[in-house]
């Protein structure tokens, strides 16, 4: 016990502070230190982390409290810190004048869509990438593996007119057909299934199981890592996306929720709290997400920055 | 979910099938030979042309469809005039000899360029800084993890309008506490001077946690033996950071700082919801440029020009990280083959973490 702290504390200390608050270059090992009174009561490393976290979570918390402050708080000037008690007024504004509810039912909707789409037809395709060798199955995985480099922006202006050309412009499925299926939950699952061993595949093969018995039955159940990954970032994509909506919507009606909340500004100047309340609503729902699974949403963001 | 407990089973018939059984030839005649080895893989079965494309057939067309078909569509455009409503006409590359003298054009690849040259340092330095931090035995450790990651999952518009309100000149937080502090208030992202820097460090705060915790994850893999052996050599900390680290630590590095370069070249939606590209054009990146024209201005052609240099430029980019990423397998394939039977952890860096 004692030699795991002192070891893990020592190098700790010894450790370089990149941020350049130490100037002594190790000059001594770490070994010196081991016999070091403590002079704090905790590693010295929170007096450099606990500011920065701090000034992480303000804006956060500044979001939280303006949402329940009212607006002649807000309005005055210098205006106040903390609220001087809970105003619900920002939420009741949000939810009575404002298309807020529709906005959010159709994020709701564009999104557990587009998550469920993804995850069918991704699997579907990875996995005949993966095991199936047929005609034109080489050329169409460079292909698509082709596609993942082309920015959005080069896509975009086409991608509209085709949109407008099957008349699905201002309609939430001009926001659900353009990522039906993204050649990245394509190319994820795949990998993801050639990793997994063929022997289990085999003998179901063997037992006459169909292709897709063997996806449903055998392959899927196993790759629940790889499935959460895809939601995952499906989600996080498709519910905070602003540039798509933008573009593809113009009634408010079909609003999501970035893109009411993006021209709630103009339209309601000043009214802070009403906006801030929003930002709650839109949040909260990728925050709870986040913390309700945190593992996986770690794994996946750093997983989906290795796919090169 | 209900699904579960039938692999297991499979799992466990799966070996004893493939030696005892099947020379038991109990699963009958189809289990013959190599035969039953070989499905998952070869062309056996007729018709698994015919079930292929029923698997890949939806994406195929989605992706061929709103991918494929749009890059060449837009380079179609780009030589034309097209306002998106009525058919365009053919102008030749009138709309790239346009853009290079446009002077909007050209501060919109300044203004892109300044903030991609701050943004993408500041945010992987920081990132390591903070990662090496936070990897280290100390209480707390997850609860600094959450709040520098969280911003990361804010969509831009709710930092973008958070911030506008956090940095209001007449009612925001920055100010109060300047005026507190008995400081000057600042325009921020009123004041030409300031808009980028300010969206520089809005993008700080919400991009930092990325790369804090890729770097969280690649430092796992830092080889333990190697940072024991290197300090009974006697390597102090520095020494263990530069020469151990840090080289560990590189294919990460490279790989955040193109992932970060490109996710910054594409600023558009943080944008859009603070400054609309104001003020006087301080703050109109590459992105909003061509938004703009298309489907501001109408003139979607200039846009799509504008969309095709940006493309090339990505990549570009996008072909450098594979190189980058072919000569580090490379590397590491010889690595791994001149220490066979070694450690048995040996590094294979994040990319193991690839699925």
């Amino acid at each position: 016990m004692t030699a795991t702290t002192t070891a893990g504390g020592g190098a700790g200390r010894g450790r370089p502070d990149v941020t350049g608050t130490t100037g002594t270059t190790g000059a001594a090992g770490p070994r010196r230190r081991r016999g070091r009174i403590r002079l704090l009561p905790f590693s010295p490393w929170h007096l450099l982390l606990a500011p920065l976290a701090l000034l992480f979570a303000i804006p956060l918390v500044w979001l939280l409290l303006s949402s329940v402050m009212s607006n002649a708080e807000i309005n005055r000037f210098p205006p106040a810190l903390w609220p001087s008690g809970i105003d619900l007024g920002g939420y009741r504004f949000v939810f009575n004048n404002a298309g807020f509810p529709r906005w959010f039912l159709n994020s709701v909707i564009v999104s557990l869509v587009t998550v469920a789409t993804n995850l069918v037809l991704g699997s579907l395709a990875g996995y005949a990438f993966a095991r199936m060798r047929f005609f034109g199955s080489r050329v169409l995985l460079v292909l698509m593996l082709a596609t993942m480099a082309i920015p959005f922006q080069l896509t975009m202006i086409p991608t509209f007119l085709i949109m407008k050309w099957l008349g699905l412009i201002d309609t939430l499925g001009a926001l659900i057909v353009p990522s039906l299926v993204t050649p990245f939950a394509v190319f994820l699952l795949r990998q993801f299934f050639l990793s997994l061993p063929r022997e289990l595949e085999e003998a179901a093969w063997i037992d006459g199981c169909t292709r897709m018995r063997v996806l449903l039955r055998i392959v899927l159940p196993l790759s629940r890592p790889a499935l959460s990954t895809v939601a995952v970032l499906t989600f996080l994509a498709t519910w905070n996306d602003l540039t798509w909506p933008l573009i593809a919507i113009h009634h408010e009606s079909q609003y999501t929720l970035q893109l009411g909340l993006a021209t709630f500004q103009g339209k309601h100047l000043t009214q802070w709290s009403a906006l801030m309340a929003g930002n709650v609503i839109t949040v909260l729902p990728v925050l709870l997400a986040f913390l309700g699974a945190q593992k996986a949403f770690v794994r996946s963001i750093t997983s989906s920055g290795l796919k090169g | 979910m209900p699904g579960l407990p039938k692999p297991i089973t499979v799992a466990d018939a799966g070996p004893r099938r493939a030696a005892g059984a099947r020379a038991a030839g109990r699963s009958g005649p189809r289990a013959g030979g190599h035969r039953s080895a070989r499905p998952p893989g070869g062309r056996l079965r007729r018709g698994e042309t015919i079930a292929g494309w029923a698997f890949i057939a939806p994406a195929v067309v989605v992706i061929i469809g709103l991918a494929i078909v749009p890059v060449g569509w837009s380079l179609l455009l780009s030589f034309q005039a097209n306002d998106l409503v009525t058919p365009g006409h053919w102008v030749g590359l009138a709309n790239y000899e346009a853009l290079v003298t446009d002077p909007a054009f050209g501060q919109a690849v300044r203004n892109t360029l300044v903030y991609t040259a701050l943004y993408v340092p500041l945010s992987v330095a920081l990132g390591l800084a903070l990662a090496l931090a936070l990897n280290r035995r100390i209480r707390l450790v997850g609860l600094y993890r959450v709040l520098f990651f969280v911003p990361f999952v804010i969509s831009a518009t709710v930092q973008g309008t958070l911030f506008a309100f956090v940095l209001d000149p007449q009612f925001g937080a920055a100010n109060s506490v300047l005026h507190a502090l008995g400081l000057e208030p600042q325009g921020f992202l009123t004041d030409p001077n300031q808009a980028l820097l300010s969206l520089v460090g809005i993008t700080l705060w919400s991009g930092t946690g990325f790369c804090v915790v890729v770097y969280l994850a690649a430092l796992q893999d830092v080889p333990v033996s190697l940072v024991e052996a290197a300090r009974l050599d006697g390597a102090g900390p520095w020494r263990l950071l530069w020469h151990i680290t840090l080289p560990t630590l590189r294919p990460v590095t490279v790989f955040l700082v193109l992932w970060q370069l490109i996710t910054s070249l594409q600023v558009f939606d943080l944008v859009y919801v603070t400054t609309k590209g104001g003020p006087l054009g301080a703050t109109t990146v590459i992105v909003y440029f061509i938004w703009e024209q298309a489907f501001k201005n109408f003139t979607a052609g200039y846009g799509a020009a504008a969309a095709y240099v940006l493309a090339v430029a990505l990549l570009t980019i996008a072909i450098a990280q594979r190189l980058v990423r072919r000569r580090q397998e490379a590397l590491e394939n010889r690595l791994a083959a001149g220490r066979i039977g070694g450690s048995g952890g040996g590094p294979e860096p994040v990319t193991g973490g690839r699925s």
